[in-house]
């Protein structure tokens, strides 16, 4: 079999340094070319330590750029947007990391992002990167755009809930606890260590702008009301959503478990983690570390009709690459895991 | 033989030799249950220690 042809666009960032490590050992992929205008002709480990011995790769500029079967985009959001008619003459297919094509209607964008978007004629033709909601579509897709790592943790832990009409979809709050890499890697006086070693920092109590992916793909025609929240925490990989959602019906604990079961009993990267004894009785961040899963675990208020749904991923892999590369595999018609199996580590 | 866990819902399989009291683990939830009967086939949650982590 032919490998496929890849080129990553922005490969200097966390994102695209774990596409690299990822794409580096799938067996029905290779790298062309990776760029960074900033590293230009330097050796790809230079920026991604952990790659050294693993590649001979230098960066090239966008400029140098050569005709490949699919482009991943890692440019920072905005830029995507500004690059893309060019960027598009140079392979069929398309696999956009940031949020520029996320949503598909330009007045959602405009609201969340407080700016115009600058290329509305392309919004549609991406098909939204969560697999678990959109796989039919990626089948026969040329362009993808990866979703939002807080929206992918949230949307996971809420569709069987709204799909199936069982909680009340005006009232669903969700706080998430993020790790720093989430941030990217440009430092800030926010970033420098005395100052951010240690915090719990509220970075986003309202205003969220994943929120923006929420409401799109969460839409199954009644409107939604969803009151976001983000906590930055002293871990650098990783997202836990706690999902507070109200119950339309008195169900069982064991109704829960069924619903969950029928939406994603089949889904190769989703498992429901509830258990009632052990150190790890709901989902761990720390345990999902570089693997693609998104583990999802529930418990129901015994005084109300309130369920709590605990949804975790690590960012940049269910939340960024791993999740590009599952849509990738999905696009070719490869095994979903292909690249993907790596379990994670115990103790970490 | 297939019984219910009591906590999931997901199918419990009796292999043939099952009997009375014996304890088996749900593969979806991981409870710990108890075979209380064989024909039918029932489980029930075997006790558990409560464990408090709050102050």
């Amino acid at each position: 079999m032919d490998k496929v042809k890849v080129t990553i666009v922005g490969a200097s960032g966390y994102t695209g340094g774990e596409l690299i490590r990822l794409l580096l050992f799938h067996p029905y992929a290779e790298i062309k070319q990776v760029t960074s205008e900033s590293w230009v002709g330097k050796f790809v480990y230079k920026a991604h330590p952990n790659l050294r011995k693993n590649t001979e790769l230098k960066f090239s500029s966008i400029n140098e750029l050569e005709k490949c079967d699919l482009l991943f985009l890692c440019l920072p959001h905005g830029s995507g947007m500004k690059k893309i008619n060019e960027l598009k003459k140079l392979a069929p297919k398309i696999i956009d990391l940031s949020a520029d094509f996320r949503l598909n209607d330009p007045a959602l964008y405009q609201k969340w992002y407080k700016s115009e978007h600058t290329n509305v004629e392309l919004m549609k033709d991406f098909i939204y990167g969560i697999p678990e909601l959109h796989r039919e579509e990626m089948k026969t897709a040329n362009f993808i755009s990866s979703a939002g790592c807080n929206a992918t943790a949230s949307i996971l832990g809420l569709y069987p809930l709204v799909k199936n009409n069982l909680i009340d979809p005006k009232n669903i709050t969700i706080e998430v606890k993020v790790g720093s890499s989430e941030g990217g890697n440009k430092s800030s006086d926010a970033s420098h260590h005395p100052e951010r070693s240690g915090a719990v920092r509220s970075y986003q109590p309202t205003g969220h702008r994943h929120t923006a992916e929420i409401l799109q793909e969460l839409n199954f025609g009644e409107e939604l009301n969803v009151n976001l929240s983000a906590t930055s925490i002293d871990m650098i990989r990783g997202v836990l959503a706690t999902i507070h959602v109200f119950l339309n019906d008195n169900l069982e604990e064991k109704d829960i478990w069924k619903v969950y079961r029928k939406e994603y009993g089949n889904e190769p990267f989703i498992r429901i983690v509830k258990e009632r004894e052990g150190n790890y009785r709901y989902p761990e961040p720390k345990l999902l570390i570089a693997t693609n899963y998104c583990d999802i675990g529930f418990k129901k208020d015994e005084f109300s009709n309130r369920l709590v749904v605990i949804s975790s991923i690590d960012n940049l892999m269910k939340g960024a690459a791993g999740q590009a590369l599952q849509a990738f595999n999905i696009m070719h018609g490869f095994e979903e895991r292909t690249g993907l199996e790596f379990p994670g580590l115990h103790p970490i | 033989m297939k019984a219910e866990c009591p906590v999931c819902g997901a199918e419990i399989e009796f292999a043939e030799d099952t009997v009375q009291g014996e304890l088996l683990e749900c593969s979806e939830c991981g409870t710990e249950l108890e075979v209380v009967s064989t024909d039918p086939p029932k489980v029930e949650e075997a006790p558990q220690e409560e464990e408090d982590w709050g102050q």
